[in-house]
């Protein structure tokens, strides 16, 4: 039972980054675009909420905790929405390839977290970029008086750190906006088809910058979950290490639902960490690959059987020209 | 009728840019605007390497002295290049047809992994030139088979090759890191790694590099031949072009779709078989090292054209190898390099729309032509 329940927490815990990768990129296709730049935009988050709360520390002494979390979490979703609205200037105003501005993006983003991140540490007198006990705390799990000491319970929902909690706050409002919504409805005909949502009067234009935009600073916070949770406030050189094309694959596997995300990233967070609790004598690496076979599949089967519900939104990766018809 | 065609329809009133498509510009022109770009980019980077309290001449001279100055760093300068030549020629095969091939990346593990496999476990039993070229054509054939699986999916089924050929690569490089912590270990309790290959599973050297460079700028040559000269080549860009027209004009769609993606993952495959016997002399799961990625920036670049990529490789190569010496010289993290290259890259891919359209201010007269309203 035990191993169950801690198998569980941590698959939530390393499932978290996934989810806000997920659901970044989820709203980001929805508007048709299909930003390859995750990867980079977690870097870029991941660098610009630690630093954030780096030198809020330095310049004021006595730091708050909370006060630290909320710039972490404002300057890392900024971080990515820069990163997003580069690339939503390059394909939706200047029309350019989408494949090759999300690399593009990756490309810089890496660089540009790993850059950053080297200066920080490089400057710091102890020759690392960390931050302090007090705002590290703020990112550890939470405890709330009499919920989180029931027993199992407890420990299965109520002892998570707030980002975890923010993620799933994330999924549920987007399930909603998507499906009840009148805006949401407008976004997901951007992406079905973009000239016909256009014809019915909605700014295409103005959907796709603020979806991939907010999309991307989501993107963002789950950097941030990488350099201020997972490695504890510190700069790790390569942090984000893949996730975000974990993420990519978890849109697919989630057959781009919101509630779906949930599921599929505490799956993916099981998978990442399960050789740790289950011994199955499988080597380590095949677990490993277990995640993208299982997204390969998903593709196939919705390829296939070509339902219309749990495909990908019809305009991705396709920009729209009004003038050309 | 005009006011459709306007950004934002209000009142009447023209907006204040609006764009118009260049019915065509002149070849200089088009070039003044990219090199003007890439101006742009280099003066983007100096103000990040300004901000960090550095001279940006004396930085970027330095990388130039970095990949250029000895004939080590030339060397070393020129064995980052090839295999990012290679992938570009693999992907630009692909992209030509529209197919969004971003699988490169696995498709030269594979080839890489096959090649080892002769490598490691039968070097004695032929002499170098055979045993080199059973693993040429061992990597050729699994790189172009690991390209064929999504082509052959998309073909039947429509299934998606971006995303397809994007998971095929982490499938090929978690099976490399099987290999390389288990049945392939060098020394089963020590260390994780593969062994290094013996002397007759070496490329040989010609001007102190692997003979590599020779192959891929032959390749460069085969490649342009077949995509401007030949009938497949053509088949490819009509496919390309529009598949409906394809159709009508009988050609048999799926059929060069899944030829042109085998041709596309064996020329991946023989830049893993360069990688293995030529730059490292063993398999590691960096082999193909993200080149697979920064390869389609460069066939985009390029325009797809073969002998364009020689270039634009060569000059990613030399900011990669240049930022290795700024790191030593002035500090700066290496990743300069990514960030420079990222920059550079939305620069080229947003300069590309002022080539294409022409933007219209309000108030200002425009030449009447069939391509305005």
């Amino acid at each position: 039972m035990d191993t169950v329940i801690n198998l569980f927490c941590a698959a939530v815990l390393a499932g978290t980054p996934l989810l806000f990768g997920t659901l970044g990129e989820i709203l980001t296709e929805k508007s048709g675009n299909l930003n390859l730049g995750v990867e980079g935009m977690m870097f870029m988050g991941a660098i610009a909420g630690l630093a954030g709360a780096y030198f809020y520390e330095q310049i004021f002494t006595v730091p708050s905790g909370i006060v630290a979390a909320i710039i972490a979490v404002v300057f890392s979703f900024l971080c990515g929405v820069l990163g997003a609205l580069i690339y939503s200037f390059l394909t939706v105003t200047l029309r350019s390839n989408q494949n090759v501005t999300g690399l593009a993006l990756t490309i810089f983003g890496t660089g540009f977290g790993n850059f950053f991140g080297d200066v920080l540490a490089g400057r710091a007198p102890s020759g690392y970029a960390a931050v302090g006990a007090e705002i590290k705390s703020v990112f550890q799990g939470i405890k709330i008086p009499f919920l989180s000491d029931i027993p199992y319970i407890g420990k299965l929902f109520f002892s998570y750190n707030f980002l975890v909690y923010v993620g799933v706050i994330i999924a549920v409002l987007m399930h909603f906006f998507l499906n009840k919504t009148r805006a949401g409805l407008n976004l997901r005909a951007v992406g079905e088809d973009p000239a016909a949502a256009d014809a019915a009067g909605i700014n295409v234009t103005k959907y796709k910058y603020l979806a991939t935009c907010i999309g991307g600073g989501i993107c963002g916070i789950g950097g941030m979950y990488v350099s201020m949770v997972i490695c504890s406030g510190v700069w790790v050189f390569n942090c984000v290490g893949g996730i975000g094309w974990i993420a990519v694959a978890l849109v697919i596997f989630a057959t781009w639902s919101p509630s779906r995300a949930l599921l599929g990233s505490l799956i993916f967070g099981g998978l990442s960490i399960m050789r740790l609790y289950v011994p199955l004598g499988i080597p380590i690496q095949i677990y490993d690959i277990f995640p993208y076979l299982a997204t390969v599949i998903v593709l196939i089967a919705t390829g296939i059987r070509q339902s219309k519900e749990h495909s990908i939104p019809k305009s991705t990766g396709l920009n729209y020209f009004r003038e050309d018809r | 009728m005009s006011r459709l065609f306007h950004h934002s329809p209000r009142e009447g009133r023209e907006p204040l840019i609006r764009m118009v498509k260049r019915p065509q510009i002149p070849w200089a022109k088009a070039n003044l605007i990219r090199a003007a770009a890439l101006l742009g980019a280099l003066l983007a980077g100096a103000l990040i390497i300004l901000l960090l309290g550095h001279n940006p001449l004396a930085v970027y001279a330095d990388m130039l002295e970095g990949s250029f100055g000895s004939k080590v760093s030339r060397t070393e300068t020129v064995k980052i290049a090839v295999p990012l030549l290679g992938a570009s020629l693999c992907v630009a095969l692909a992209f030509k047809m529209k197919f969004w091939n971003i699988g490169a990346e696995g498709q030269i593990m594979m080839g890489a992994i096959a090649a080892s496999y002769f490598a490691l476990f039968h070097h004695q039993n032929m002499p170098s030139w055979l045993l080199l070229t059973v693993m040429c054509l061992a990597g050729i054939i699994a790189g172009g088979l690991w390209g064929l699986i999504p082509a052959v999916f998309n073909a039947k089924w429509g299934i998606n090759e971006t995303l397809f050929t994007l998971m095929l690569n982490y499938i090929a490089i978690g099976f490399e890191k099987y290999l390389q912590n288990g049945p392939w270990k060098e020394n089963p309790n020590g260390f994780p790694k593969i062994a290094m290959f013996a002397a007759e599973a070496r490329l040989p050297r010609v001007f102190g590099v692997h003979v590599g460079w020779i192959i891929m700028l032959a390749l460069v040559v085969i490649v342009f031949i077949y995509m401007k000269r030949t009938k497949q080549g053509y088949e490819i860009s009509v496919v390309g072009e529009s598949k409906n027209t394809a159709l009508y004009a009988g050609m048999n769609v799926k059929k060069i779709i899944i030829r042109t993606m085998f041709i596309s993952g064996a020329i991946a495959g023989l830049v893993g078989f360069i990688q293995v016997s030529g730059a490292d002399f063993s398999l590691t799961e960096s082999t193909s090292g993200g080149v697979g990625f920064t390869a389609i920036t460069v066939a985009w670049l390029s325009k797809l054209n073969p002998i364009i990529m020689v270039f634009v490789s060569a000059f990613l190569a030399i900011l990669q190898k240049g930022s290795n010496r700024i790191q030593t010289d002035f500090k700066i993290p290496a990743s300069a390099a990514s960030v420079l290259t990222g920059i550079i890259l939305f620069f080229m891919l947003g300069c590309e729309f002022f080539i294409n359209y022409r933007l219209i201010f309000r108030g200002r007269k425009e030449k009447r032509n069939g391509y305005s309203n």
